[in-house]
């Protein structure tokens, strides 16, 4: 099917999406001061693969944000739009300066998307566990509209703890809904620790792969096996859900916040700020386990 | 008193008669006789041979709501998703949001209480297009006990804001819903019985309009105004109430959201007491809604009649109608206790 103009992807390399990556970041910060508060850590967990999705891979027409044929984008895990809100602003679907009052009494841009108020939002999230079935059910009207779009759904990996999840998973094998892409950010911690003394979430691929999907495990940073693993996927069809395990780090980008229990939500002041910003301006260095 | 033990569509058949309906016009010639739940899917099914957005949605409920009918007729536009109510939900939502009208029905006890914040987060707050039906509310369930009663879904879900909050009184008022409800805007919750409800309505009723309550009879020492299941009962209780010298007025207040505020406005300044009646809690439900409109009103006599927040007994529904006073019988009494009218 012809694809409308989009925006322009001939230059795409992997060092243009690490700048965006980066961008992302950046931009969480600036955000994160506007509002007096932000979910920085789960958003910067996502830069690669938020990079990778929308100036990379997803179908989309900034200029049409209601193209029907349109690939849709359920982000779950709702709090990371702090992180989704400029791609979009920079993708065109709106100005910029529209970010300039986030959060600010009467903005359209809060904490969770709100599909009504925001072009380029296909759905309205921010209580967990929901966003699976809302994708499923974009799916299947993919199949029953006869489009041959991709419904796609990230998730959290604490957000794994809710039920509906599960439901949804069953669900999406039983019907064999291969449009159905999930990629779970797997950054480790959610809000009281570490997923797996909270509420574990693993054997994570067996327990998807039992419900009936094709899972891929990936690291979640390294955007060359994220762009490899987007291209892969198969087109909407019969066929097997499609599950992208992102192996991520909560907080990447700023060491003092990597795999910290200390940073899911708050300002970031002075110092903090300061050394945050100098250092996703010097990119991404190697991750390394304070445990090593 | 009804027998405990005798089905509800007996017990109500010998009351027919006395129901009178001035304007009911027929629609596209529908035969009166079916009952709610029963028309439900074949219902669907005559709509969706002209909309080909309108897809239905059942958790493992097919036979219970009938929209086993529709699947019959259109199965590539039936989805059982088993039992996972919320799942069906907030997947129907997904859909809505790519242009589908889905109709949803699973027990009210498991879409208006289980599903709740489904409702609310998905269909009602980006208001998408989703018709949630909710048969065997109230305590139609019977002996299957307080799990399978709904008498606190009307309450929830009249907090949600931008939800329409309808109930249906019975089969021909169901199709004049359903026929209303495929482009109406924003989400839709559709409160049914068990599918044994009385005949209120002997036609489709051509002027049924959400929002806007339906007079059934009229008088001025009394207006019952009642929703779902017992508009039939406030029908004949008025008749009876009627024996004893004083006038009556029926509102079937189908629509509890938005809520027909000019209407109770209306019967509080031109008749003498409101009785409002549901088969539902009392805490939160019609009542309540009636009340917060009389409360900006001159005082009159008021009285809130269904399930006096307790969780019901379990036992055949048509002794349960009749132990809470919800059949004919309980709604006349109660009607003459608030006029002070000996029996």
């Amino acid at each position: 099917m012809a694809e409308p103009e989009q925006f322009d992807r001939r230059n795409l390399s992997e060092a243009y999406l690490a700048e965006r990556a980066k961008f992302i970041r950046l931009e969480t910060l600036r955000l994160t001061r506007i509002a007096g508060a932000g979910h920085y850590s789960s958003t910067f967990s996502a830069a690669e693969l938020f990079a990778a999705l929308y100036y990379g891979h997803l179908r989309l027409d900034p200029k049409n944000p209601n193209w029907e044929d349109r690939d849709r984008f359920v982000l779950s895990k709702g709090h990371a739009a702090i992180g989704l809100y400029p791609i979009l602003a920079d993708l065109g679907f709106y100005p910029p300066s529209k970010l300039d009052d986030f959060t600010r009494l009467g903005s359209a841009f809060g904490d969770h998307p709100d599909m009504k108020k925001i072009p380029g939002i296909d759905f309205s999230s921010g209580s967990l566990g929901h966003g699976l079935s809302i994708a499923l059910g974009m799916a299947l009207a993919g199949r029953l509209t006869g489009r041959d779009y991709r419904a796609y759904c990230m998730l959290g990996d604490g957000e794994l703890n809710e039920g509906q999840i599960w439901e949804a998973a069953m669900a999406a094998g039983h019907f064999q809904l291969q449009g159905l892409v999930g990629i779970v950010d797997r950054n480790q911690l959610s809000i009281d620790g570490p997923t797996e003394k909270v509420m574990s979430v693993e054997p994570l691929a067996d327990r998807f792969t039992a419900f009936g999907w094709e899972v891929h495990r990936i690291d979640g940073h390294d955007l060359s096996a994220v762009m490899a693993t987007l291209s892969a996927l198969k087109p909407a069809g019969v066929g097997k859900p499609q599950m992208i395990i992102a192996d991520t780090v909560k907080g990447r980008g700023v060491k003092y916040m990597e795999l910290s229990l200390d940073w899911h939500v708050g300002n970031l002041v002075g110092a903090d700020y300061d050394d945050a910003w100098a250092e996703i301006e010097g990119g991404l260095q190697p991750f390394v386990r304070e445990d090593a | 008193m009804s027998a405990a033990g005798q089905d509800q569509s007996t017990l109500f058949r010998g009351d027919e008669g006395e129901l009178r309906l001035k304007d009911a016009k027929s629609v596209r010639g529908t035969p009166a006789k079916a009952m709610p739940a029963f028309i439900l899917g074949e219902e669907l099914a005559d709509l969706a041979e002209a909309d080909p957005r309108i897809v239905v949605a059942t958790a493992d409920l097919a036979n219970s709501s009938r929209t086993r009918d529709f699947a019959n007729s259109h199965p590539e536009r039936f989805i059982d998703f088993g039992i996972a109510e919320r799942n069906m939900i907030t997947a129907a939502a997904g859909m809505a949001s790519c242009g589908l009208v889905p109709y949803v029905a699973t027990f009210a006890s498991f879409a208006g209480i289980l599903a709740a914040e489904a409702i609310k987060t998905d269909c009602a707050y980006p208001r998408m297009p989703v018709r949630i039906i909710a048969h065997h509310s109230g305590i139609s369930m019977g002996f299957y006990g307080t799990s399978h009663h709904a008498t606190e879904d009307l309450g929830m879900m009249r907090t949600i804001a931008d939800l329409t909050v309808v109930c249906a009184a019975d089969a021909n008022q169901l199709r004049a819903i359903l026929r209303a409800s495929v482009d109406h805007p924003g989400a839709m919750y559709i409160r049914l019985g068990r599918g044994r409800d009385a005949e209120v309505y002997s036609e489709v009723p051509q002027d049924f309009a959400f929002g806007k309550a339906t007079m059934l009879r009229d008088g001025t020492d009394l207006t019952i105004i009642a929703t779902g299941s017992q508009v039939h009962a406030a029908v004949v209780a008025a008749g009876r109430v009627a024996e004893t010298g004083v006038t009556v007025r029926v509102l079937d207040m189908h629509t509890i959201k938005p809520l027909d505020e000019a209407a109770i406005r209306a019967a509080a300044r031109e008749t003498g007491a409101i009785l409002a009646v549901e088969e539902h809690n009392v805490v939160g439900g019609l009542g309540s809604a009636v009340a917060e409109v009389l409360v900006d009103e001159d005082r009159l006599p008021f009285r809130r009649h269904g399930i006096l927040d307790e969780f019901s007994l379990i036992g055949p529904p048509a002794a349960l109608y009749a132990h809470y006073r919800l059949d004919a019988d309980g709604v006349t009494a109660v009607a003459k206790e608030l006029l002070k009218i000996a029996d």
